[in-house]
């Protein structure tokens, strides 16, 4: 089995691709949905320990919203999708047509919007993975937790399996210039993915 | 609110820490995480640790004993006694082991690592006939631990609440 430290940086270039094309499949959804432009980030790529993922998206103690999601086939892992708060409120705000600003917590309304913004943009993820590797994907309901950023992702890390003291991460951060809206995707592919990922990529490892 | 300063001596996820007063112990962000306290108030020595695991055992290669319950609180206890700390003055405390998602099917209990970690955390503690004086566990909120050498006080800071002394 391939493991992390044998990937080469032309591995690495490969893993980012499948995050720009996904990415920017799941960017075009949200923009759809929303009716407004949203940028992303040239996706970050790397193996890092938990420390260093929690600092992609900000300081421990931040509130966030997390849609965590278990992906099934060939290529199992994990997708996260992290906002903070004030997005979190914003996303919530634009998706009711309700003024920004009028979202200032999240009741069961709010967490199902946002469950529904994460499957989608996970769908429009994982279709664009799947035309790219030629294997076929599926995601499991979402989980939600809405708490400290440390205490979430560091809980849907070791939930999902990934004990590791590092995690290969492919990162994207999408945003909305005028209302800041800020959040950051994650595919966490599993160990045992890795192989069969880049062989699909018609890679040799 | 009492945030970290620079003063306060960080403890990382997976990590564990001893210190003399007067520093601060803080580990930030426990999800189903369990950190545990030990402080002697006669020597005002005392520790950290910050466990993300329940039991080693399962695992074949442990590159780092500090993510398991069953491993980090042992080497807590004898880098405290190697520091001056003395066993039978030890004061312990546990926080954490939350669930912190909900959705269908997150319930059922091999998906729920909060619970036993605390659950590995009490039976390590009781193999080293080690009492716990006070713990905020379980639930489904996120907490920071804090550990004041000086006073042997130990807060728990969670979203949306003041900060409270166990």
């Amino acid at each position: 089995m391939v493991t992390w430290d044998q990937l080469t940086l032309l591995h690495m270039d490969a893993l980012r691709e499948i995050g720009n094309i996904g990415a920017g499949n799941a960017a075009t959804a949200l923009a759809e949905m929303l009716h407004r432009k949203i940028n992303m980030d040239v996706p970050k790529t790397g193996i890092m320990p938990f420390d260093d993922i929690n600092r992609l998206v900000g300081s421990e103690e931040e509130l966030v919203a997390c849609i965590d999601f278990e992906v099934t086939g060939r290529a199992p892992g994990h997708i996260l999708f992290l906002l903070d708060a004030p997005s979190a409120y914003a996303m919530v705000d634009m998706l009711m047509g309700q003024p920004a600003g009028t979202t200032t917590a999240l009741d069961a309304m709010g967490i199902s919007a946002l469950q529904e913004v994460g499957n989608i943009l996970t769908g429009s993820f994982l279709n664009a993975f799947a035309q790219v590797t030629g294997m076929g994907f599926a995601s499991s309901v979402p989980a939600f937790a809405f708490d400290m950023l440390g205490a979430v992702l560091s809980t849907a890390l070791v939930e999902g399996g990934f004990y590791a003291d590092q995690v290969l991460v492919i990162e994207t951060q999408f945003y909305e210039a005028d209302i800041r809206l800020n959040g950051h995707f994650f595919l966490l592919p599993r160990t045992e993915s890795l192989e069969i990922i880049l062989r699909s990529l018609g890679m040799s490892v | 609110m009492v945030f970290a300063t620079s003063g306060d001596i960080k403890v990382g996820i997976a990590e564990w820490k001893v210190a003399k007063s007067p520093s601060t112990l803080i580990t930030l962000g426990l999800g189903s995480c369990v950190g545990i306290t030990m402080y002697d108030p006669a020597s005002r020595v005392g520790g950290l640790a910050h466990i993300m695991l329940p039991d080693s055992s399962q695992f074949q290669s442990h590159t780092n004993p500090g993510k398991y319950a069953d491993l980090a609180i042992p080497m807590l206890l004898k880098e405290i006694i190697q520091q001056g700390g003395r066993e039978a003055n030890l004061v312990v405390k546990i926080a954490g082991g939350a669930q912190m998602f909900s959705a269908a099917g997150r319930q059922n209990s091999t998906l729920n690592v909060g619970a036993r970690n605390i659950a590995a955390t009490r039976e390590t503690l009781k193999r080293l006939n080690i009492r716990i004086a006070a713990e905020d566990t379980g639930g489904s909120h996120g907490r920071t631990m804090i550990l004041h050498l000086v006073s042997g006080e130990v807060l728990i800071r969670t979203v949306g609440a003041p900060l409270k002394a166990i």
